[in-house]
């Protein structure tokens, strides 16, 4: 049995006196695509934010690569090989393309305390940025400012800079948030391609995308993880059907 | 130890709090309900003193100089909220410390030409200005005055917030502003109201003590300041704050100038501590902002419905 | 882009006044107008002041409202050992640069936990408390503040004494403040401080510990900004607490802003603006009618009022728009 990536123990989460996070076991284990699914207020995105280092778990703990992560920053966990998007575009929207990627190349290379050579003329940067954008085909976009590029191209941006961090782990909250159905696919498709180069827990609302890329689901309700499986296990059990997709098909 | 010193005192930095409240209450409610830092919230404390002294040097009496300046400092609060202030809510802080802090320039500038650059002495009635005896405590009338002025406003002050329609729609805006919009309330409205009842109440606070200090250019520039700590302090857009901070920090600031010597001379040498005490006095209440910001940076009394 | 000569009209603006700046002594003494060389000195000691408040404010989003302090620190680190008769200026300026940086690194660690309007606060908050401290010092003077009867003294070839040699010490600093500016901003540094500017969040998500950066940046504005005072020191010979009340700093606030924040020379460009109007507009007032003379801040605040509701971007602002319309005549 191999090791899991990501494993959570444990985790609990509370808002006043809302459960967020009740008791969450997660094991990612490496390679694959890991699928989070659950209802609206079901506490996916508390769930992200507790492993990306946004929010502190009120308990529980989080192992990441055998090392208990759970005290450590955001940017700590990041430079350990954690990388995220955003359910909300967050690229920098007054940088130009190329430099939004340049930034994340820089995060992965460690500090940046380097006060005197300017990053555009660092060919060396320049060429692995390029290489990113090439890769989700946004090479020809590169000197546009990003707020000038369309959403769908702006979510792409976003994953390229998370693979640009060089990630072990890559957190993705809602890829395909807002995307015409075009777009979608194509997401899906380069999606499934990542899965040779990192692993991926993915959180998404779009089904179609989600049983076409997952190997593994888990689905969260009330803050509690109630099944992991394969696609085929998932759909086939009573109790997810009965909490979320009954739900749906009601 | 004196206790009628410390009684004295006591009543000082009650005096000096309760002023600080009613500037800091309205900056408070500016602050939380538009977002807006209005530095030139001390120019109104200034206008009022002004307003105040230019009736009383035209034979008004006292009390009638006051209501009358507190309507004239209603019309100057709605009037720079509907020219002005309106048109930055949505700009960013920079703009609002950068314009208001012109109009800063632009008040004193208008005082100087109305009245001149020398300041305007307000004399009190008689009544007010003899001395109160208290038990072995001699207090001067007019300070008793100041006291129960201010606090007669936050009385008013707390029952309007708490029980009128005007304050629920207040604190619906200070602790979320959207929400509010949606519910109906008519935001424009509310902010000429809020901001010219905030003009209104740091007026008043200029005409009070303006007999004491007199009126005078620039008098609302050093106050401001301690009134940002309060709002600071107390937590933005709450009233309550306001006030536990108001009153806390009058205190310190007048406890601490009166008897910090002593306390630093129980551990360090006498000289050491006579130069200290005056520019750790000082620095008092700032110290308190800093360590309030770093641990507790939503204030110590933030309104019901904002998350820290 | 030719490397030597900037293709920009602001750009070979900007070029022009630099050089115009440095040839301005000699055109002075041409004149014989001592006066200018004075009002221009002064300009170019807030010039640096405003350039390093640039740094963290333009490029950096963080509003201090608390910049002043360090000038005034800067110049009591000249002022107090001068009180005792040392006028060694290696230890003036080594001095100025350590105090400086303590305090930027002292306050700038709890200030940078704050985000906004509570950054503004606090800057606000610790400057108050520089202030009230020399206020209440009174060994140097307290409120009334100090006379520094004699200059910091360097070797021969690095001389302060008299105005032109100040002068180019000024004009020295305010150049190399602009260069390290200039090349810290593009550098893999300034990427950073421009990124936490913009998302802070994003940029811990890509392992940034932002609040390092950011506080690195803030000691590197503290202490340029600690070097203006040291100069302002020299240039006036009188120091008092007054340097640093929030006044002035609001004023420096002013400066970057009328000339364009976030862009190199916009702090430069405001200053001007800023010495030019406190100079002549009292004589401007003067002219419309002898008694206005003290009615000068009425217009300079109507002046600020405006520039904030209209002049987005500041002097430079405008500037780049004459820029980009001459570009599209070229197409």
């Amino acid at each position: 049995m191999t090791r899991p990536l990501l494993r959570t123990n444990g985790l609990c989460k509370s808002f006043g006196g809302i459960v967020a996070t009740d008791h969450v076991e997660l094991d990612i284990l490496p390679g694959i695509i890991h699928a989070i699914i659950g209802p609206n207020g079901a506490g996916k995105t508390t769930l992200i934010a507790q492993i990306s280092g946004a929010l502190k778990p009120d308990a529980g703990q989080i192992e990441f690569n055998g090392h208990d992560i759970t005290s450590l920053s955001s940017s700590r966990r990041a430079q350990l090989g954690l990388a995220r998007s955003f359910q909300v575009t967050s690229v920098f929207m007054p940088m130009t393309v190329l430099e939004n990627v340049m930034l994340a190349v820089q995060g992965a290379d460690g500090h940046s305390y380097r006060f005197w050579r300017p990053v555009h003329k660092d060919s060396e940067m320049l060429e692995k940025s390029m290489g990113y954008l090439q890769q989700v085909g946004l090479a020809d976009r590169a000197r546009h400012l990003a707020a000038e590029i369309s959403h769908g191209e702006q979510r792409q941006l976003e994953i390229s800079m998370a693979l640009a961090m060089k990630p072990r782990l890559l957190l993705l909250d809602e890829p395909m948030a807002g995307m015409g159905l075009e777009e979608s696919s194509r997401m899906i498709r380069f999606l499934a391609k990542l899965r040779e180069q990192t692993t991926i827990l993915l959180i998404e609302h779009d089904m179609d995308a989600v049983f076409s890329l997952a190997d593994t689901l888990s689905v969260l309700v009330h803050g509690s993880v109630i099944a992991t499986g394969t696609v085929k296990n998932i759909r086939a059990n009573p109790e997810v059907q009965r909490a979320y997709l009954g739900e749906e098909h009601a | 130890m004196d206790w009628s010193l410390l009684l004295t005192q006591l009543m000082n930095g009650l005096q000096l709090g309760l002023l600080l409240f009613l500037l800091a209450s309205g900056l408070t409610l500016i602050f939380g309900i538009m977002d807006f830092i209005n530095l030139s919230h001390g120019s109104f404390y200034m206008i009022g003193a002004y307003f105040c002294g230019s009736i009383v040097a035209r034979g008004g009496s006292f009390l009638v100089a006051v209501l009358v300046a507190l309507v004239g400092m209603f019309i100057v609060g709605a009037l720079i909220e509907r020219v002005i202030a309106r048109r930055l809510y949505r700009a960013d802080h920079l703009d609002h410390v950068l314009a208001t802090f012109g109009l800063i320039l632009i008040f004193d500038a208008i005082v100087h030409i109305v009245w001149g650059p020398s300041g305007m002495a307000i004399p009190l009635p008689a009544i007010l200005d003899g001395q109160v005896t208290l038990g072995s405590l001699v207090l001067p009338t007019y300070r008793l005055v100041i006291i129960s002025g201010g606090l007669l406003v936050a009385a008013i002050l707390s029952v309007l917030v708490t029980r009128s329609r005007l304050g629920m729609m207040i604190r619906a805006g200070a602790s979320n502003r959207t929400m509010a919009e949606a519910l109906g309330v008519n935001i424009h409205k509310l902010f000429l109201i809020v901001f010219a009842i905030g003009a209104t109440m740091s007026g008043f606070a200029g005409m009070l003590i303006a007999p004491i200090t007199e009126a005078s250019i620039g008098m609302g520039n050093d106050i401001i300041i301690i009134a940002f700590v309060v709002v600071i302090v107390g937590g933005i857009g709450s009233i309550k704050g306001a006030f536990h901070a108001s009153i806390l920090i009058g205190l310190i600031d007048t406890l601490g100038r009166s008897y910090l010597d002593d306390l630093l001379k129980i551990f360090m040498s006498l000289d050491y501590a006579e130069t200290a005490a005056p520019a750790l006095s000082a620095m008092l209440v700032y110290i308190l902002m800093a360590v309030v910001l770093a641990f507790r940076p939503q204030g110590l009394f933030p309104p019901a419905g904002i998350r820290a | 882009m030719t490397a030597w000569f900037p293709s920009s009209i602001s750009g070979r603006c900007y070029c022009v006044l630099l050089v115009l700046l440095a040839v301005a002594p000699w055109i002075f003494q041409w004149t014989d107008q001592p006066f200018l060389l004075d009002l221009l000195s002064r300009g170019l000691i807030l010039a640096i002041a405003a350039t390093s408040l640039n740094l963290i404010m333009g490029y950096g989003g963080m509003v201090s409202l608390g910049h002043a302090a360090f000038i005034g620190i800067g110049a009591y680190c000249v002022g107090i050992p001068a009180y005792y008769d040392l006028y060694n200026g290696w230890f003036h300026l080594g001095l100025t640069i350590v105090v400086s940086a303590v305090f930027a690194l002292l306050a700038g660690a709890v200030s940078l936990r704050t985000r906004g309007v509570y950054f503004i606060m606090i800057t606000l908050a610790f400057s108050q408390m520089v202030y009230f401290a020399f206020v209440s010092l009174e060994e140097y003077g307290g409120d009334d503040g100090l006379v520094i009867y004699l200059r910091s003294e360097f070797p021969d070839f690095l001389t302060m004494q008299g105005p032109v040699a100040l002068y180019y010490w000024i004009f020295a600093t305010l150049l190399l403040t602009l260069f390290l500016v200039h090349r810290l901003v593009r550098a893999r540094f300034g990427r950073v401080i421009a990124g936490a500017k913009h998302n802070e969040q994003r940029m811990q998500s890509l392992g940034f510990d932002t609040y390092r950066y950011r506080l690195t940046c803030y000691v590197i504005s503290g202490v340029t900004c600690g070097l203006a005072g040291m100069l302002l020191g020299n240039f006036t010979g009188f120091i008092s607490p007054e340097m640093m009340s929030w006044i002035r700093s609001g004023e420096l606030i002013f400066m970057v802003v009328m000339g364009g924040s976030g862009f190199l020379f916009g702090p430069l460009v405001g200053t001007g603006a800023f010495v030019i109007l406190e100079q002549y507009l009292p004589e401007f007032m003067k002219f419309l009618n002898p008694s206005w003379l003290e009615y000068w801040h009425l217009p300079f605040g109507l002046l600020l009022v405006l520039l904030v509701l209209f002049g987005k971007g500041g002097i430079h602002g405008m500037l780049s728009k004459l820029d980009s319309r001459t570009r599209q005549s070229d197409r």
